[in-house]
């Protein structure tokens, strides 16, 4: 792996949810332009601290986090950070797929609209149009714009998700388990679909597919019990993995 | 004495339940999973047995036995009564049936409404019945311990290892829960079938069409002419029932341009915004509200709001009248805040917080999430939420009394009283009345417009919900 530029960094970033805490001191760089993925067991951590980095995590009253989370070297904790704008830089596509009850135009449109990025019904067509080719689903529902989001496919829900969230050009895009509610087929096209993503945009994606973060990724960091374990490039994490805990979690042995 | 066999019964049921278990543990002896079915349904098995033909027949009993007796009365002193009219027969048997309840005891004081010969006649008859009552009596207690033992015995002879009581009782429980919402819808029926057969009276002596788009409300006076002997051509004009609705609707409106706005915001509030605290303390003020009785809110209406709203309109140099349509409509809104909030909160907390997390991490504020999301996915329920709400203003009464008046006004003018539907149908048959004049009659057929109205709006607001409710599952 190229030595690249560093787009997001975490330092020390401690989460806790009340009294409970669930994320210890993590210390993990995102490089730009590439693939990261979280791995490790249900309840490690990695969510939490995909959600850290759009400052998701704000919208749970209980939740508490510290330490120093930065964006192109900016701290998104700070104060004069304006939360709107940082998850327009940042955008999300989650777990289940989640198309609002809105027509698929509407659905790719929501964000230049409450964002302001679009002067005319041209230009707004044009993202719209723009963002559903690249998250490669224009062709398949190119004739049906106007109908319901929640009328197609999971596959297609997730990839009008994705379009969703490059229609406001973010610099970085997390995934949280974006494949889990999809078919083999559907898994396939989504994961070719970030492959290509990545010669624009920053990509964090949680997953608990080894094979998914063996494809996809270029770097893989490793979670147990809300402590990063090992975090380096792909390949090595996947043929010798420094840590033994590592090495039973992508053997199967554990987890 | 029927009440007392029933009693029994309940007693007989708890002990044949008790013996009927007992027995099915026996005969398992130490493998009491060798029963087919659990031993509690051995119990029930035999309960029911042994009570339920014997409660059956006891109900059947006394339902015929009033009837029954009451005709055996007439047959023997048919010859007394082949002479006077229906009216006196029934006052006959009115005394018949007082002397014999209070026969025996000591310084009774009967107050008769015969006299005379058929007064002793009626003291003979009365006997008659008690004796015939008694016999009844007799019979009845005769039957249920017949039938209780015999089906005590039939049930306690089926309780064995391999029977399969359990299916029976489950058929029997189901079988009453059939009975009970059956009862419950027959009763609706039956009071909607009233409803439409008393208004269809009304509408023999009033016109349809005259009575719905009728604009002079006055029943009061055919009460003046209740001895006169045309009536139809004064009736037409007098039961018009044009500003009854148009003052209902005005009222309505009101309530409404208060709760929907209020209401709603309180909601997105409390779901969307406030704190788990403020929740928790919130939430039962609102149902402190929504618990307060509606006279209450009637008097509220007509000593403060009402006296308020006349001194301000006073003071912007309005003529307000003491009691007005804004006055009622402003409490009316402020009852159903609590009934729009806790509805439209249900609705807007079941809009997936996953479409919630979609919005915010696309970079919508909290207000755009509401707004562009929350809201149009929760529309179709909110909006049945405020159809029920106007159902319920719609049928409002005692607020509406207190504090709009009863001058039956033609008038959209909220300053001035005016009178509406629940209102009218109040004052018609409060006090002594015929059943059958045109004036009691017409509250029937306001009931049923009203009951049409809000029959209709609740069905829309169901359509409503179903049509959009699957949209974002």
């Amino acid at each position: 792996m190229a030595k690249s530029e560093i787009k997001m960094s975490g330092k020390d970033v401690s989460v806790s949810y009340g009294a409970k805490q669930a994320l210890f001191d993590v210390n993990l760089d995102i490089p730009a332009k590439q693939v990261t993925a979280l791995i490790g067991p249900s309840g490690c951590g990695k969510s939490t601290f995909l959600r850290c980095l759009n400052r998701m995590n704000d919208t749970i009253d209980i939740c508490r986090v510290s330490g120093d989370i930065r964006l192109d070297d900016q701290d998104i904790y700070h104060r004069d950070i304006d939360v709107v704008e940082l998850r327009a830089r940042v955008g999300m596509v989650f777990q289940k797929p989640n198309p609002f009850p809105k027509s698929i135009f509407e659905n790719v449109s929501y964000g230049p609209k409450i964002h302001g990025l679009v002067r005319n019904k041209t230009e707004l067509e044009e993202i719209v149009v723009n963002s559903l080719q690249r998250a490669g689903l224009f062709e398949e529902v190119k004739d049906r714009l106007h109908e319901p989001g929640t009328g197609l496919s999971g596959g297609q829900q997730q990839r009008l998700c994705i379009a969703r969230a490059i229609a406001v050009s973010p610099e970085v895009i997390l995934m949280d388990e974006p494949c889990s509610a999809l078919d083999p087929i559907a898994t396939a096209i989504v994961e070719e679909l970030i492959d290509e993503l990545r010669e624009n945009y920053t990509i964090v994606i949680v997953t608990h597919s080894m094979q998914q973060a063996a494809r996809v990724s270029q770097q893989t960091a490793m979670f147990h019990l809300g402590h990063l374990v090992e975090v380096d490039e792909t390949d090595t994490i996947f043929t010798n993995p420094s840590d033994q805990k590592t090495q039973d979690y992508i053997t199967g042995r554990y987890g | 004495m029927a009440l007392y066999i029933l009693g029994a019964l309940l007693v007989v049921a708890l002990a044949a339940f008790i013996i009927g278990r007992a027995r099915a543990i026996s005969i398992a002896g130490r493998e009491i999973s060798s029963l087919h079915s659990r031993p509690t349904y051995h119990g029930g098995f035999l309960a029911i047995w042994a009570s339920v033909p014997a409660f059956l027949a006891t109900i059947l009993l006394a339902s015929l036995s009033g009837s029954y007796v009451e005709n055996a009365v007439l047959d023997k002193f048919s010859d007394t009564l082949s002479t006077i009219g229906s009216a006196q027969t029934q006052a006959f048997l009115r005394d018949v049936r007082s002397l014999a309840e209070t026969a025996g005891e000591t310084g009774r004081q009967v107050i008769l409404s015969t006299k005379g010969e058929l007064r002793e006649q009626a003291e003979l008859a009365a006997e008659l019945y008690t004796s015939q009552i008694s016999t009844v009596n007799v019979a009845m207690l005769v039957l249920s311990v017949i039938l209780v033992l015999a089906g005590g015995v039939y049930g306690y002879t089926r309780i064995k290892v391999e029977k399969r009581n359990r299916h029976f009782v489950e058929k029997f429980i189901t079988g009453i829960l059939v009975i009970c919402s059956a009862v419950a819808i027959l009763i609706t029926i039956g009071i909607v079938f009233s409803l439409i057969f008393e208004s269809i009276r009304f509408f023999q002596k009033v016109p349809f069409f005259d009575f719905l788009f009728g604009y002079h409300w006055s029943p009061q006076s055919a009460f003046e002419n209740a001895s006169g002997t045309s009536l139809a051509g004064d009736n037409s004009r007098i039961f018009g029932a044009i500003p009854l609705f148009v003052g209902t609707f005005l009222i309505t409106f009101i309530a409404i341009s208060i709760a929907a706005p209020l209401g709603l915001m309180s909601a997105i509030y409390m779901s969307d915004y406030a704190s788990q605290r403020f929740r928790a303390i919130a939430q039962p003020v609102m149902e402190i509200l929504a618990g307060i009785p509606t006279v209450v809110y009637g008097f509220f209406a007509a000593l403060t709001v009402a006296p308020a709203i006349r001194g301000w309109g006073e003071a912007v140099g309005l003529s307000v009248s003491s009691e007005s349509a804004l006055a009622a409509g402003v409490v009316m809104g402020i009852m159903i805040i609590p009934f729009v909030m806790s509805l439209s909160d249900d609705v807007i907390n079941s809009v997936p917080q996953s479409l919630r997390d979609g919005s915010y991490a696309m970079g919508a504020t909290r207000s755009e999430t509401i707004r562009r999301v929350v809201l149009p996915a929760a529309l179709p329920g909110i909006v049945s939420a405020l159809l029920l709400a106007v159902s319920r203003a719609v049928g409002e009464t005692m607020i509406v009394v207190m504090a709009a008046g009863l001058a039956a006004n033609l008038t959209i003018n909220p300053l001035e009283a005016v009178t509406t539907v629940t209102v009218q149908i109040v004052t018609l048959l409060v006090g002594d009345q015929e059943f059958d004049s045109a004036k009691t009659l017409a509250a029937f057929a306001l009931g049923l417009v009203l009951f049409v109205i809000t029959l209709c709006l609740n069905v829309y607001a169901l359509y409503v919900v179903k049509k959009y409710r699957e949209q974002y599952d």
